[in-house]
């Protein structure tokens, strides 16, 4: 039987992992390529790198990265983070990513998802949606959550699906960063909506967020950073917890 | 030992190749029908479209050479689709080596995306010493089961997760992207 996914997501600056401590100052968290390393070890069924960089360099920094972290372990990844383009994406491909993830870029311009789709398969091309609930209706936000649209959450989902989508990362807002569970309603809506897998993300804490987000809310992987990297929730207990709850895992 | 890749362009190459390097093989990425034809092992990837793929190899005749070969032969994902006898997407004609025709999942999620076990059905080489059969798997086709069906898995109803005939083999899942488990089934292929 397939089994329910844990992916470990790492936030990448100039080559480095970094984690925000607040608005201004970003903590080096170390190496990406060692934490792949020790996430493919410790049974991560794959990973997500998300480049904050911003300087004009970026795409031949990251492509090299991406290049290291392919030789380096043996599961899947998928990269995302400013990409707009068929050459980003081309580049990063090449390197050795497994799958990309398209966001505010996929938004702004719909026909790059279907673009991506035909030119390298749907199966590499992950829609991240960043979700925030207004008066009971979920909207979608851009650049990291910091601009509103008046596009629902669903309509878009429905759409991504369409163009050629082959897998939704779809965060709360509202849940992230908060360690008090996923939305399981967001994640429960897509996951039943969409003939893709849906990936739910924000607001993983315990074992039993990811116990919740994948028996109500029918995520088919939840994703979760800080929790991670400080060691808060070890992979492999979690693993074993789930499948004590009867969730099928890879142990 | 020389191992080749099969470069054409549904080919995922650069994953495979540095599976092999991790395995201490530096395998050599190439569509000259000779450079193939005298490796030890050949590799057949694959992540893309069967109609495309199946269109590159005839033009570069690599079709009747991929079946002229005798050395042991690995088609992964796409790969092994492609060395079955048709595939649905986009109503192709495939290698024919397997006797079974690939076909689109109905009512379940497609992609088949992440882990998935793996069931040894005929005590195939390629399982060796893997003790724990969960592999990666990214395909919206598959092989129905076949006598020439070595593994199967369960996604819906049950699949050819591995063909074998002869020299011949195919895994619908990633080996190079599916940890130890992946890393031993590779091995396992080499020792042949």
């Amino acid at each position: 039987m397939l089994t329910k996914r844990i992916i470990a997501c790492l936030d990448v600056k100039n080559s480095r992992t970094v984690k925000g401590v607040n608005f201004e100052s970003l903590k080096d968290m170390g190496d990406p390529v060692e934490q792949a390393l020790f996430y493919s070890q410790a049974k991560a069924d794959e990973l997500v790198f998300l480049d904050i960089s911003a300087t004009n360099e970026r795409r031949k920094t990251l492509s090299t990265l991406v290049n290291s972290i392919a030789k380096a372990i043996n599961i899947p990844f998928t990269v995302g983070g400013g990409i707009s383009s068929v050459d980003d994406v081309r580049t990063l491909l090449e390197s050795g990513a497994d799958k990309i993830s398209v966001n505010t870029a996929a938004v702004n311009n719909p026909k790059l998802i279907s673009e991506l789709a035909k030119e390298f398969g749907s199966q590499c091309i992950v829609v991240a949606i960043d979700a925030k609930r207004d008066e009971g209706e979920w909207f979608v936000y851009l650049n990291g959550g910091q601009i509103p649209t008046k596009l629902k959450v669903k309509d878009w989902l429905k759409q991504a699906e369409k163009l050629g989508a082959g897998e939704i990362l779809l965060t709360s807002i509202d849940t992230d960063g908060t360690r008090n569970g996923f939305a399981i309603e967001l994640t429960h809506m897509a996951s039943t909506l969409l003939n893709i897998p849906v990936i739910a993300s924000g607001g993983a804490g315990t074992f039993d967020h990811f116990k919740d987000v994948f028996k109500s809310g029918k995520a088919d992987a939840a994703l979760a950073a800080g929790i991670f990297h400080e060691r808060t929730v070890d992979i492999p207990q979690l693993k074993n917890y789930l499948k004590e709850q009867s969730i099928n895992v890879r142990l | 030992m020389e191992v080749a890749i099969i470069k054409y362009n549904g080919g995922n190459t650069r994953s495979v190749l540095y599976s092999l390097e991790r395995l201490g093989i530096t395998a050599i990425v190439t569509n000259d029908a000779e450079q193939i034809r005298k490796a030890d092992k050949v590799i057949f990837p694959g992540v893309g479209e069967a109609g495309s793929a199946m269109q590159f190899l005839k033009q570069h005749s690599l079709d009747v050479m991929i079946q002229s070969l005798a050395q042991p032969f690995l088609g992964i994902c796409l790969g092994m689709q492609l060395m079955c006898k048709s595939s649905e997407e986009s109503n192709t004609n495939c290698l024919g080596i397997f006797d079974v025709p690939v076909i689109r999942f109905r009512g379940e999620k497609v992609p088949h995306m992440g882990w998935n076990t793996v069931s040894n059905r005929s005590h195939s080489v390629l399982l060796k010493n893997i003790t724990d059969p969960y592999f990666y798997f990214v395909h919206s086709f598959y092989a129905p089961v076949v006598n020439d069906t070595a593994a199967t898995t369960f996604y819906g109803s049950t699949f050819s997760s591995i063909l074998q005939k002869a020299n011949f083999y195919g895994v619908q899942f990633h080996p190079e992207k599916s940890s130890d488990a992946g890393s031993t089934l590779i091995q396992n292929f080499l020792n042949l």
